[in-house]
């Protein structure tokens, strides 16, 4: 299966095969104009088998909460045809709005329109806590 | 703007100044009588808590300032369903500092988000208490003259108990001081609080029984362990006597041991013992005061020559 190349944009790779739509529907691809690909189950010498998006647009959305989902996988960035930057997404210090606190007592389930934030306690895990209860994120 | 939400918000040399004003207060209080005046504490307390909350008032009545508040969420804006970032912008509009006490975990922070006057979190559910944590060191300094070399034992209920983790926090920053956990297996210390005492490089001892490790303890802090924590009434019925301090405990204790409770008591300390040198713990509730008022100073900027 051939898609056509870039010249300007983002290419997100080895995806696990199946987490595709998911970073799909976590990034809101959905809601931009520009071409995007969501190739699924392309053999790899490394995974077997991965996913792909291709984004033919350089948007400025935050790519490293993609290191919450996965680390592994890789973003390239492409100028003019010609890969710019490559890396692993960090693990993000603060995540906001992707995972909900789950703890009863947390002040997130009366107070109106709060932000769930989580903020990284520990790298190695990694442990992500509720900013205002504390509580581990599952 | 500061505010104080969690203990480990306050640096080291912060509360060794607090400590100090604390001390100084205690020796000249009538040097501080007019420290606050004009100034006005708002206490907002969504949850009823009468020692909290006098003891934040009459602190701020002992430095001449003025208190206005509610005690419960029914008296309050609350109770129509008002956020917590909405009251509190409003009452900062009211009082130059604010003590807030809420059922819910992380409440006060979100206040500090909003507020234009320094929020003192008096209690947020079972999450923090800061200025419990203050009143407990001001207690060891006071009774021990400092923080190092100390052998801490803790027991009762280590897994719940937020006073107790706040503390180890807070004492975790001087050095070489050791934990003695006293705990049923079922309430031990949890791992993550470990972790984060300085990294893990403090030392906790675990035991079951009080009366093993009583005789090396400096510092005995008991907390209530309380009925609903157990899976089972059976468990606790076996378990509970083993956590309640009595006069014969005590017997192997050193001479200048420190009896401390955050209070309220239920039946975790005799009576027996109130009358003993060695307890402190309804000098920790006096203590309390003092530290409040010398947050109050340090928040409101305000120095006494
Ligand atoms: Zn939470």
């Amino acid at each position: 299966m051939n898609i056509d190349s870039i010249t300007n944009g983002i290419v997100i790779d080895h995806i696990k095969a199946g987490k595709g739509m998911e970073i799909y529907k976590f990034l809101g691809l959905d809601a931009y104009e520009c071409s995007v690909a969501l190739i699924k189950n392309v053999p790899s010498k490394k995974m077997g088998k991965k996913d792909i998006i291709k984004i033919d647009s350089l948007l400025d959305i935050d790519l490293n909460a993609l290191g919450y989902i996965d680390p592994n996988i890789t973003i390239n960035v492409i100028k003019n045809e010609v890969r710019t930057e490559k890396y692993h997404p960090e693990l993000p210090e603060r995540i906001t709005n992707i995972i909900k606190c789950k703890n009863p007592r947390c002040i997130t389930t009366t107070e109106q329109e709060l932000p769930h934030i989580f903020k990284l306690t520990d790298k190695n895990g990694p442990v992500y806590r509720c900013l205002y209860c504390e509580t581990k994120a599952q | 703007m500061r505010s104080v939400i969690d203990i480990l918000d306050l640096s080291v040399d912060e509360i060794n100044s607090l400590i100090d004003t604390a001390n100084d207060i205690i020796e000249n209080p009538a040097k501080y009588q007019k420290a606050c005046e004009g100034k006005k504490l708002a206490s907002l307390f969504f949850e009823p808590s009468t020692r909290t909350r006098l003891s934040f008032e009459a602190a701020m009545y002992e430095l001449g300032g003025h208190v206005l508040g509610f005690s419960e969420a029914q008296s309050s804006s609350a109770a129509k369903g008002e956020s917590v970032s909405d009251t509190v912008k409003v009452v900062s509009y009211y009082a130059d500092i604010i003590a807030m006490r809420h059922p819910k975990e992380g409440a006060p922070m979100v206040a500090s988000f909003k507020s234009e006057v320094p929020i003192i979190n008096a209690g947020d559910g079972g999450h923090n208490h800061p200025t419990q944590t203050l009143a407990d060191l001001l207690t060891i300094k006071r009774e021990k003259g400092g923080f190092d070399n100390l052998t801490v034992g803790l027991c009762g209920d280590l897994k719940f108990g937020r006073t107790v983790h706040s503390l180890i926090l807070a004492l975790s920053r001087y050095s070489n001081i050791k934990f003695v956990l006293i705990s049923p297996d079922e309430l031990r210390l949890p791992d993550y609080v470990k972790q984060e005492a300085k990294n893990g490089k403090i030392e906790f001892l675990e035991t079951k029984s009080l009366e093993d490790v009583i005789s090396t303890l400096d510092i005995l802090y008991m907390t209530r362990v309380q009925r609903e924590r157990f899976f089972n009434e059976a468990d606790y019925i076996r378990l509970k006597d083993s956590y309640i301090l009595t006069p014969e405990k005590l017997k192997t204790a050193k001479e200048n041991l420190c009896i401390m409770h955050p209070l309220p008591r239920v039946n975790e300390i005799s009576v027996a013992i109130d009358d003993d040198p060695r307890a402190c713990y309804f000098k920790q509730a006096m203590y309390g005061k003092y530290m409040r008022m010398a947050l109050i100073l340090m928040l409101l900027g305000i120095s006494v020559k």
